[in-house]
């Protein structure tokens, strides 16, 4: 027996030698190339359905996304090999079928056509992407640029106090015919910041300051910062009238804060500060106390003889598509009206493609900020793992916000749908955060390259 | 940290599932109570998509429908609006659908699951038929004679066929265009304000669904349920009843307009309309087989549907024996509609069964193929056959040397009965003249149709005459239409 198991020892490996990690790029590619001809079976769905012929820009479009889809894989595949081989794949999948979407929506609003600009901000995005890949060797680079960060997200966020307010948020800047809306790329640096800040701090954080009962609350001149910045940015938000903003960006603190210190006593904190913020300004503001009662009472407009307002076609567009939904092209989701491209796309896509494709659009977000969880697990160093943490929890938490509001599960703040909604910053914003979550991903699986797993 | 990460992970974890539990919420479990809220307008938009289905009359449809590009898609067109209104009734995007549309909504509309491929099969694919055509029984030189024969009038004509009971003609003046009402805007509204603040009632379906005093046209059941009870066994016997007659119980002396009708027999009563005669004739026949007479002709059927209802024709059946005798002469409670009393007239042509009148042919899927036919329809015998024979003689003399001489067609068999109701209190208001009538080409076996006509305000003198001036000639032209459209396409 014995001897039996020695020779089979020295049959194998040495122990000693060094164990490759699957790099998995060739999954990616497969998977790229499935979302993309997903995002062009759709295409040609809206096409087939609309007119019973094959939409003219089909060949166009599958082969713009597929080099857009392509060179990003490239990117990856040169610098960053170890990385997540799920992530460009869902934001490939969930970007054509955003265009699709867009699309399909432009067909029933001849006079604006939203899809070619959207495909251009996408290029933009991809673009991005490719640079950051590239560009950004080791995400430990960004933790020299805390405070250039923070600053430069508080300016992006100031800046369209400065322009006039559209539809009743001050959260556009208009430059050259474009529309940019800082807010989002802000969210990123914010993200950055948070998580270098915390990394740096995150022990003076979690054990000074003086005991109150059974939370340990942290000394003024660690809390100080971080709660003046908290406070510029949710305050600039009230200012420009977005709420879900500034929702996403509380939420974001109070995860990193949580994970960072392992005190439950923050998420109370947090909690707490959240139910009072959520008073005041419901109170306060006729804008916001509008919202929820639209919340509470989605067809008290119809009641009242004044039509269903966009909360209550949002949940017939949702109601209509049940389980399987009635086929791309074939619902009447534009009956939301305004914002039914950006705010509203996912009713679109709920009367489409029902409750099954819903649903799928739901796991393959989750899986992307599941991804990003993963990467901060696997990851040894606290920055990193923040950055991982933080950019999903951006993901998820925004998805949450703006899903749960069309479909009247919170009360509804405007914002876009990561890669769905029209709206170039915030592709733009969103391929980024795909970019570092896969840089990320990247240092995670590669400090276990050539190492014995034991 | 590992630990807090998971924690936050579980978190973001429970808002997937609160999202999907929220969208399964919205999507399957609350979805029919959205469907169905009268702010969604999607069921309008399906409803629109495509054109809607077309009313055939004579082999050509009367309908169509125009697309108009905007979201309630298609809208209903009438080829001859005003002529087959009383028919079709409207379409409207605004205001609903009345009717035939009303009726058959489903076949036209594309609704209807027998128009799909298989069964369950539009449940599964989301799919919604294209609209299925509905065929009428209508001739149409029959309702263009009658509506022609209405032009300014107020009234209605119902032409049946006896044998089958087969509606050839339905018209209603003053009718009106369906057309204005079918869109969605501003001028439908004022169109359909317009037609509802009409003192004329244009909307209204005078020969289906709006009941006169059928007057001395009522006769005809009288007689029928005189002949079949037994109380008169020959047509030339002197009836023994006075003129003026007392009705029984009270100081009332029943008079005739007419005179000779003391004593008078069935024959010349009936030519004659002798009042007198038939109160004492429903008198003796007794409130019970007046009510089994009256019924087995159709009154007091709430059902009656051809298939858009029928209003309901009456005979009261809780009657002292001075009611009675005003009943039997279609006075008192007694009121029909046109198409009722066509219905009277037919079974005296039909051999005493009473056929179920139809409108629909049958209904078609796009392609042509049969969805659905009229098949076979009640019967019932109103009277026994040689009753019929006999008031078939009687109405004959009646177009020969009675008051209907105004009906009569060469060559052709023509039975008729006049009449004149009055109404309003102390009979105050204008009289109806009614004509209710028979005819059989001279090459045919049977009467191939039967007509009845009441005209409101009748520009004439209280005479029973009425009917045979103002009516006759209305239901000459129609039979006269009839018996030519038979004559062309034989058998048919």
């Amino acid at each position: 027996m014995s001897k039996a198991g020695i020779t089979v020892a020295t049959a194998d490996p040495p122990a000693s030698a060094v164990r490759r990690l699957p790099r998995r790029r060739g999954v990616e590619l497969a998977l790229i190339v499935l979302a993309v001809l997903l995002s062009v079976y759709g295409y040609c769905a809206v096409g087939l359905a609309r007119h019973g012929t094959l939409p003219p820009g089909a060949a166009g479009y599958g082969a713009g996304l597929g080099v857009l889809a392509l060179l990003a894989h490239l990117a990856v595949r040169l610098r960053a090999p170890y990385a997540d081989p799920l992530l460009l794949p869902i934001g490939v999948l969930l970007n054509g079928l955003g265009l699709v979407l867009i699309y399909r929506l432009d067909l029933e609003t001849p006079g604006d056509r939203a899809a070619p600009a959207q495909l251009v901000w996408s290029t933009l995005g991809v673009a991005l992407f490719i640079l950051v890949v590239l560009l950004l060797r080791d995400h430990r680079v960004l933790q020299r640029y805390t405070y250039v960060c923070v600053v430069a997200a508080l300016v992006l966020l100031t800046l369209p106090i400065l322009f006039p307010a559209v539809n009743g948020a001050r959260i556009w800047i208009r430059v050259a015919g474009f529309s940019i809306q800082p807010g989002e790329f802000a969210k990123v640096l914010l993200a950055v910041f948070f998580a270098a800040y915390l990394a740096a701090n995150r022990s003076a954080l979690a054990f000074t300051g003086r005991r109150v009962w059974r939370l340990q609350l942290p000394t003024g001149r660690v809390l100080g910062p971080i709660v003046a910045v908290w406070l510029v940015s949710v305050g600039v938000l009230i200012l420009e009238h977005d709420l879900g903003t500034s929702l996403l960006f509380f939420g974001l603190f109070v995860v990193l804060l949580y994970v960072a210190t392992g005190r439950t006593g923050w998420i109370a904190v947090g909690l707490l500060l959240a139910a009072l913020g959520a008073v005041a300004v419901g109170r306060l503001e006729p804008h916001v106390h509008g919202r929820i009662e639209t919340w509470l009472h989605p067809f008290a407009s119809i009641e009242a003889g004044e039509g269903a307002n966009q909360l209550a076609q949002s949940l017939f567009a949702f109601a209509e598509g049940g389980l399987l939904g009635t086929g791309l092209g074939l619902g009447h989701s534009v009956l939301i009206g305004f914002a039914v491209k950006s705010d509203f796309i996912l009713a679109t896509a709920g009367e489409e493609l029902g409750l099954a494709g819903l649903s799928a659009v739901f796991l393959l977000y989750g899986l992307l900020v599941e991804r990003g969880f993963r990467a901060g697990l696997d990851l040894r160093e606290p920055f990193g793992r923040l950055l991982a943490v933080g950019l999903a929890s951006l993901v998820a938490l925004q998805v949450f916000v703006i899903a749960g509001g069309v479909t009247g599960l919170i009360p509804l703040t405007g914002m876009a749908m990561p890669f769905l909604a029209q709206g170039g910053s915030s592709v733009v914003t969103n391929w980024a955060i795909v970019a570092l979550l896969l840089r990320v991903s990247d240092s995670a699986r590669r400090q276990y390259d050539g190492q014995d797993p034991r | 940290m590992t630990r807090h990460i998971r924690h936050a992970g579980f978190f973001c974890a429970l808002l997937l599932v609160a999202l999907l539990v929220n969208a399964a919420r919205v999507q399957v479990v609350q979805a029919p109570e959205y469907d169905r809220n009268p702010a969604n307008r999607r069921p309008d938009i399906t409803r629109y998509e495509r054109p809607r289905g077309d009313i055939l009359v004579g082999g050509r449809p009367v309908t169509g429908s125009k697309d108009t590009r905007e979201h309630l898609r298609f809208e209903r067109t009438y080829a001859d609006g005003p002529l087959y209104a009383p028919v079709t009734g409207f379409a409207s995007q605004l205001y609903g659908t009345t009717l035939l549309e009303n009726a058959e909504d489903g076949v036209l509309s594309g609704s209807d699951p027998m128009l799909a491929p298989f069964p369950l099969w539009n449940d599964f694919t989301r799919a919604r038929s294209s609209g299925g055509h509905v065929v009428t029984t209508l001739d149409p030189a029959a309702q263009r004679a009658a509506f022609k024969g209405l032009a300014g009038l107020k009234g209605a004509v119902a032409a049946v066929e006896p044998a089958t009971g087969r509606i050839l003609a339905l018209v209603s003046a003053p009718s009106y265009d369906p057309q204005p009402l079918s869109g969605n805007g501003t001028a439908a509204a004022r169109a359909w304000a317009r037609l509802t603040a009409d003192e004329d009632r244009p909307m209204l379906n005078r020969a289906a669904r709006q009941t006169y005093p059928p007057g001395s046209t009522f006769k005809v059941v009288t007689a029928a349920a005189a002949l079949d009870a037994g109380v008169v066994t020959d047509l030339d016997a002197p009836t023994d009843s006075p003129d003026p007659y007392p009705l029984p119980g009270t100081r009332t002396r029943l008079k005739n307009a007419a005179r000779g009708c003391a004593d008078a027999s069935l024959r010349k009563a009936f030519t004659l309309s002798c009042n007198t005669v038939f109160a004492k004739l429903g008198v003796e026949v007794g409130l019970r087989d007046m009510t089994a007479t009256a019924h087995a002709f159709g009154f007091n059927n709430a059902d009656l549907a051809i298939p858009f209802p029928v209003a309901r024709s009456t005979f009261d059946t809780t009657l002292d024996r001075a009611q009675l005798a005003l009943s039997s002469i279609g006075q008192y409670n007694t009121r029909a509609t046109p198409l009722q009393m066509a219905m009277v007239a037919a079974a005296v042509a039909n051999g005493g069964q009473v056929r179920e009148p139809y409108l629909v042919e049958r209904t078609t899927r796009p392609g042509g193929s049969v969805l659905a036919t009229a098949g076979s329809r009640g019967v019932r015998q109103a009277m026994y056959p040689s009753t019929a024979v006999r008031l078939r003689a009687l109405m004959r003399e009646v177009v020969e040397e009675g008051t209907g001489r105004r009906a009569a067609i060469r060559g052709a068999k023509v039975g008729g009965k006049t009449g004149t109701a009055q109404h309003g209190l102390g009979n105050s208001g204008m009289p109806y003249a009614w004509f209710v009538s028979w005819a059989q080409g001279a090459r045919d076996l049977t009467p191939s149709v039967a007509v009845a006509v009441v005209v409101e305000d009748a520009e004439e003198e209280r005479r029973d005459i009425s009917g045979g001036g103002d009516a006759a000639p209305i239901a000459r032209a129609v039979m006269e239409a009839v018996l030519k459209s038979r004559d062309r396409a034989p058998g048919s």
